[in-house]
């Protein structure tokens, strides 16, 4: 997977900013898409292209159980999220619905890579090489159960 | 093993469960709400499309479905989320389904406790992050989204990485104008918006042990504001009086062993705590409601299955009887269960009084979904549990998150106030 890099320096991105409540009602994929990280990036949808990465800090995700939140991003074209941690319920939707990675990295990672700096994720080998810098960091293993969910395309297509 | 332990064992068929291991436990009851609902119901959809019948749910008799978030219908697209919900619960025969406007109906935290939809023992998942709360019932109760919550409707079962638990020992007794919305937020503001991330919260002790029931519920509602996946007090003398209450009385409680175990013990005195709030934009942003008391406000909002059970309600009346209030102010209780009371024992009357509105039950403006937003720079205090931007309106709006007592004494002064600062 390769793809540019859309940085948010912060801690606790909510799910009330990635995908806000008054759009809750809505279940048109696509539609979703259009009020991505609404709450704190309007820009969002005009800058996000087909295969890019989120970078963020400690506990993306946090806050309400919404699949909204990492189906917007999904249909927004983000491939992965690489963050420092991630709030239990996000990271299990976003894993189960197959919708995009949830990738954990460490600080030096999270200082080292900047916004549009171009990454290369391979999860085969937990490696992120960030091409604009030309280095390579190592993302934290997926649980053996969590690996083997996105080898199946998501919890539907796992047999346990 | 600690309750949750036990019961995560006994739901997945082992004898012994440890923190980290990842098991597939048997659910006992599954819900879903008019914003969850449709989203499985579109997760339906998509595996439809790739070949799969779904025709039936797992045990209707497990399911029920609650109508909150969007009513009374917000718009066109929220009236349409009702009708694919009652379509829902029709197709699949699902009998439990509370109807706005048909007698019962409220905010699904709300309904589990007061209709005894979920026993002490069991599993209990929802579509819903706030479905922590009903581990005050002594169950295991966690949210999920819809993908994992349309896995549970078809197979009965769901994984769960076995938690470590923090044991929070709650000592003494709050005193008259201190509750527990006070202590959870104490404890969100000590350890963080993260700091039970992927645990579960028990509560226990000799404080836990005079607290009732409802105030037990605020303490595991927001665990969910701690990160935590469950939150979860064992069963007692008060939990029973409150199920028979409610003509249930048998199930199968599970208590953790004598030798229990908990990543951390955290200790708490409830007789020299004060009355706390969690300013913008965070909960565990706290900080002491006296500090507080030159910030003015434009409203204040009781509701949510956070703050308005019927002892939030009869807290709030105690300020707000032979008052009336400066700003702004709503109620909204959370169930007709509790509307009903509330009637019935006069606590509307000194609202009216007051001069509040008082409303229907819905999480409305506590998500920032319809029913009293907030506008750009206006300042709230709630009985809600998060206050992240934009939660309650405009993304610019200001919440301040604090007990029903702490917001009525508020909203007789229009700044944030200290129950015993008011004349």
């Amino acid at each position: 997977m390769k793809g540019s890099v859309i940085k948010y320096e912060r801690d606790n991105i909510d799910t009330d900013v990635i995908l806000p409540g008054p759009y809750l009602k809505i279940h048109d994929y696509a539609e979703l898409a259009t009020h991505a990280m609404e709450g704190l990036d309007k820009d969002f949808h005009k800058r996000v292209k087909p295969g890019d990465f989120i970078v963020a800090g400690r506990n993306f995700g946090c806050g309400s159980s919404r699949e909204h939140a990492p189906i917007a991003l999904s249909y927004s074209g983000i491939k992965a999220v690489l963050a420092l941690s991630f709030a239990r319920i996000f990271y299990r939707n976003a894993v189960d619905g197959a919708f995009l990675l949830p990738i954990e990295i460490d600080e030096g990672a999270y200082k080292d890579i900047s916004d549009t700096d171009l990454l290369e994720v391979d999860i085969s080998t937990n490696e992120i090489k960030n091409l604009t810098k030309n280095k390579i960091y190592k993302m934290k293993p997926f649980p053996e159960l969590i690996g083997k969910i996105i080898e199946a395309g998501g919890l539907f297509n796992y047999k346990p | 093993m600690n309750i949750t332990e036990k019961i995560l064992a006994r739901a997945s068929g082992k004898t012994q469960v440890s923190p980290g291991d990842v098991v597939f436990v048997n659910v006992d009851k599954v819900m879903v709400h008019d914003v969850s609902g449709p989203g499985v119901l579109a997760v339906f959809e998509k595996l439809r499309k790739k070949g799969m019948v779904i025709d039936k749910v797992w045990d209707p008799e497990r399911v029920w479905v609650a109508e909150d978030h969007f009513v009374p219908a917000a718009d066109k697209i929220s009236a349409q989320n009702i009708v694919l919900l009652t379509n829902f619960t029709k197709q699949f025969g699902i009998k439990r389904h509370f109807k706005y406007g048909m007698g019962q109906y409220g905010i699904c935290h709300t309904l589990s406790h007061e209709e005894a939809m979920v026993l002490p023992g069991e599993v209990y998942v929802g579509g819903d992050s706030h479905t922590n709360t009903t581990g005050a019932l002594g169950a295991f109760a966690a949210g999920l989204g819809h993908t994992d919550v349309a896995y549970v409707l078809l197979n009965g079962k769901i994984w769960f990485k076995v938690p470590e638990t923090l044991f929070f020992k709650i000592n003494g007794k709050l005193p008259d104008h201190v509750m527990a919305k006070d202590l959870i937020l104490k404890i969100i503001g000590d350890i963080g918006t993260d700091g039970a991330a992927y645990k579960t919260m028990q509560f226990g002790g000799p404080g836990i042990s005079e607290m009732s029931v409802e105030s037990r519920l605020t303490l595991t509602n927001m665990t969910t504001e701690a990160g935590a996946k469950s939150g979860i007090v064992e069963p007692d003398l008060k939990l029973r009086e409150y199920l028979a209450a409610r003509g249930v009385t048998k199930y199968d409680e599970v208590h953790g062993d004598a030798d229990a175990q908990y990543e951390k013990i955290y200790e708490y005195e409830c007789s020299e705590m004060e009355p706390i709030v969690a300013k913008p934009f965070s909960p565990e942003n706290t900080a002491v409601a006296r500090d507080l008391s030159s910030v003015e406000l434009d409203k204040a909002y009781i509701g949510s299955c956070t703050g308005a059970k019927l002892e939030d309600l009869q807290a709030v009346a105690k300020i707000l009887k032979g008052r009336t209030v400066k700003i702004r102010t709503e109620i909204l209780p959370a169930a007709m269960s509790i509307f009903r009371k509330a009637m019935d024992t006069g606590l509307l009357k000194i609202f009216m009084d007051a001069g509040v509105v008082v409303g229907p039950p819905t999480c409305g403006a506590c998500c920032g979904a319809h029913m009293g937003v907030l506008a750009k720079d206006e300042i709230c205090i709630s009985t809600t549990n998060r206050n992240f931007p934009g939660r309650m309106g405009h993304v610019e709006s200001q919440t301040y998150l604090a007990s029903p007592l702490v917001a009525a004494a508020s909203a007789v002064t229009g700044k944030i106030t200290d129950p015993r600062d008011l004349k």
